[in-house]
């Protein structure tokens, strides 16, 4: 419980300081008052237009991406896994660059998330082609592997044919992920697979928690594991491929959140779910609140600062992890 | 009522059975020893008897809807497995999970279950520490107080006292024991002779996939099933404390 308003107060507060932070040099309270009453300023255009949905969208990203990853590690029973694992991400990214390759994506504005959603999809039902009802958590992995070879070989590809050096610099630079110049319209976008998707994650938590057991136990204790891995499958797709498909790729939050969670929520997989949520939306949004405020000029890219904090922290994990090992 | 009727079931692994047309009926207040050989097919006959493995042939347990097996028969696998470092009294009411309804935290009649699996398995001074920093053997206590939490008419389990110190076995045999005179019945396999010769009301033997024999321990453990189904001669002799079965001499 004093987690949960801990971590809930930490989310708002990241909230409005990621409102009151970027390029125009207006105090705090102005901006805020420009939000809430529309005078008729740019000032309120700026706060409506760009601050509040690229704030929505780095709470909405790191939600899901922490749950899908809390999820993904309670069902494997692996602190190692994370939500890429199933592929989505890595076919949700191909779309896009697909879109950014042909030309597609300045022609039509929506057509870059429209493709990374389509190519979200196609990957899960080959997913679940593969790792099909009768599958185990094993064949998902394998599948998932496979997936994301696939995926990342063939956007090798498309980088290697692009028509022009501009072309590549631009897919170069979406897959690092960002959340600058997004609009309402990416929020809408994102806004009802996520929300599926985190209904259909936040429901595996007793089958999670009895997963504690081992998969024999728990299906004697009378979990369903296949519509539990299905639920899974779709849930964590429909995050992850919305989530890639309005910032690019994002990493690190689903490995690194529900890690460092799990003392917190003494390691039970379903309290881990709502916190590694909320944590998940704390990381991103002060991530994105430190791209815009360590180097303002220079358009710094979220997934880049991501794997830059999270790396080194996962590895003082490890070292921690490997202390208490011993 | 009997609790588990089983007719005719049959596993198969590619065209060999494993479990080759066993059919029993398990009723109420008995302590029953699952026994046989490695590789006699016990844990596949148990997992399929709960409808954890494709088999033919009936089994009433996997005829059930899954929430309902769930209440009224408890596993425990082979296998330890205890995936997160939670506190043994949390990985204990695991077992109330069929129990509980949808969305509902812990009640005070599932706190009570879970009070009284921690004292019949004596683990009052284990409740707060963190499970998977135990040794082997006291896993092993805390995973059958997992599964008499469950607190189901039928307990299942699969080696439940493998690898535990001869105390605790035979702590462990006399909670089943204690079990079966309170109405509940308790299947358990087992490879000591001797302790299910002394703690078990009925033996049920297995050779290759197939029920050799299925009894009271007297007539189970006769010199010439244990001569052919585990190459072995043994002293067996009800003493005026008990019976004792002990394997004396390997014949093949």
């Amino acid at each position: 419980m004093r987690l949960a308003l801990g971590l809930i107060a930490l989310v708002a507060l990241l909230f409005v300081l990621s409102l009151i932070s970027g390029q125009a040099p207006v105090g705090a309270s102005q901006s805020l008052r420009a939000l809430i009453t529309d005078d008729g300023t740019p000032l309120s255009v700026v706060m409506r237009e760009i601050r509040l949905p690229r704030a929505l969208l780095a709470a909405m990203i790191g939600a899901v991406l922490g749950l899908s990853g809390a999820a993904m590690q309670g069902y494997l029973r692996n602190p190692l896994a994370e939500p890429g694992l199933i592929g989505v991400s890595g076919a949700s990214a191909l779309g896009a660059v697909l879109a950014i390759q042909t030309g597609l994506s300045l022609m039509i504005p929506l057509a870059l998330p429209l493709a990374a959603l389509g190519m979200a999809v196609l990957a899960v039902l080959l997913i679940l082609a593969l790792a099909g009802p009768r599958g185990t958590s094993i064949t998902l992995i394998l599948a998932g592997i496979a997936i994301s070879a696939l995926a990342g070989a063939l956007t090798s590809l498309a980088l290697n044919l692009s028509p022009n050096p501009f072309a590549a610099a631009d897919i170069v630079f979406w897959m690092m992920g960002s959340l600058a110049d997004r609009s309402f319209t990416h929020v809408w976008l994102a806004a009802p697979f996520m929300a599926v998707g985190a209904a259909l994650l936040l429901s595996l938590g007793r089958g999670l928690d009895a997963l504690t057991l081992g998969e024999d136990a728990a299906q004697a204790l009378g979990v369903n594991l296949s519509g539990l891995r299905l639920r899974l499958i779709l849930g964590t797709a429909a995050c992850v491929g919305a989530a890639t498909a309005v910032a690019g790729a994002i990493g690190f939050v689903g490995l690194v959140v529900p890690h460092l969670l799990r003392p917190a929520v003494g390691a039970r997989p379903s309290s881990l779910l709502w916190a590694s949520a909320l944590g998940g939306a704390a990381m991103v949004l002060a991530a994105d609140i430190a791209v815009r405020e360590l180097l303002p000029a220079r358009d710094l890219k979220l997934g880049v600062l991501m794997a830059l904090v999270g790396a080194p922290l996962f590895l003082h994990l490890i070292y921690k992890t490997r202390k208490e090992m011993a | 009522m009997s609790l588990m009727t089983l007719r005719d079931l049959t596993v198969l692994r590619g065209e060999c059975p494993v479990v080759d047309h066993v059919s029993l009926r398990v009723e109420r207040g008995e302590c029953i020893g699952l026994i046989g050989p490695n590789g006699a097919g016990k844990t596949t006959l148990l997992r399929a008897a709960l409808g954890l493995l494709p088999a033919s042939g009936d089994s009433t347990l996997a005829a059930q809807p899954a929430p309902e097996r769930a209440r009224t028969a408890a596993w425990m696998p082979q296998a330890r497995e205890i995936a997160w470092p939670v506190t043994v009294e949390r990985l204990i009411a695991l077992g109330r999970i069929p129990h509980l309804p949808r969305g509902a935290r812990l009640r005070p009649q599932d706190r009570a279950a879970t009070d009284a699996a921690i004292a019949r398995m004596g683990l009052e001074s284990y409740r707060s520490r963190i499970a998977t920093h135990l040794s082997g053997g006291e896993q092993g206590r805390v995973l059958i107080a997992r599964a008499l939490a469950q607190e189901t008419p039928l307990l299942i389990a699969d080696e439940p006292i493998a690898g535990l110190d001869p105390a605790h076995q035979i702590a462990t045999m006399q909670v089943f024991e204690d079990l079966a005179h309170e109405g509940c019945s308790v299947i358990v396999s087992l490879h000591d002779l001797g302790l299910a010769a002394r703690h078990c009301t009925r033996l049920l033997m297995m050779e290759r996939g197939r029920l050799v024999a299925d009894g009271p321990p007297s007539e189970v453990l006769t010199p010439e099933n244990v001569d052919r189904v585990f190459g072995i001669s043994a002293f067996y002799e009800t003493t005026a404390q008990g019976p004792v079965f002990q394997p004396m001499a390997v014949t093949r």
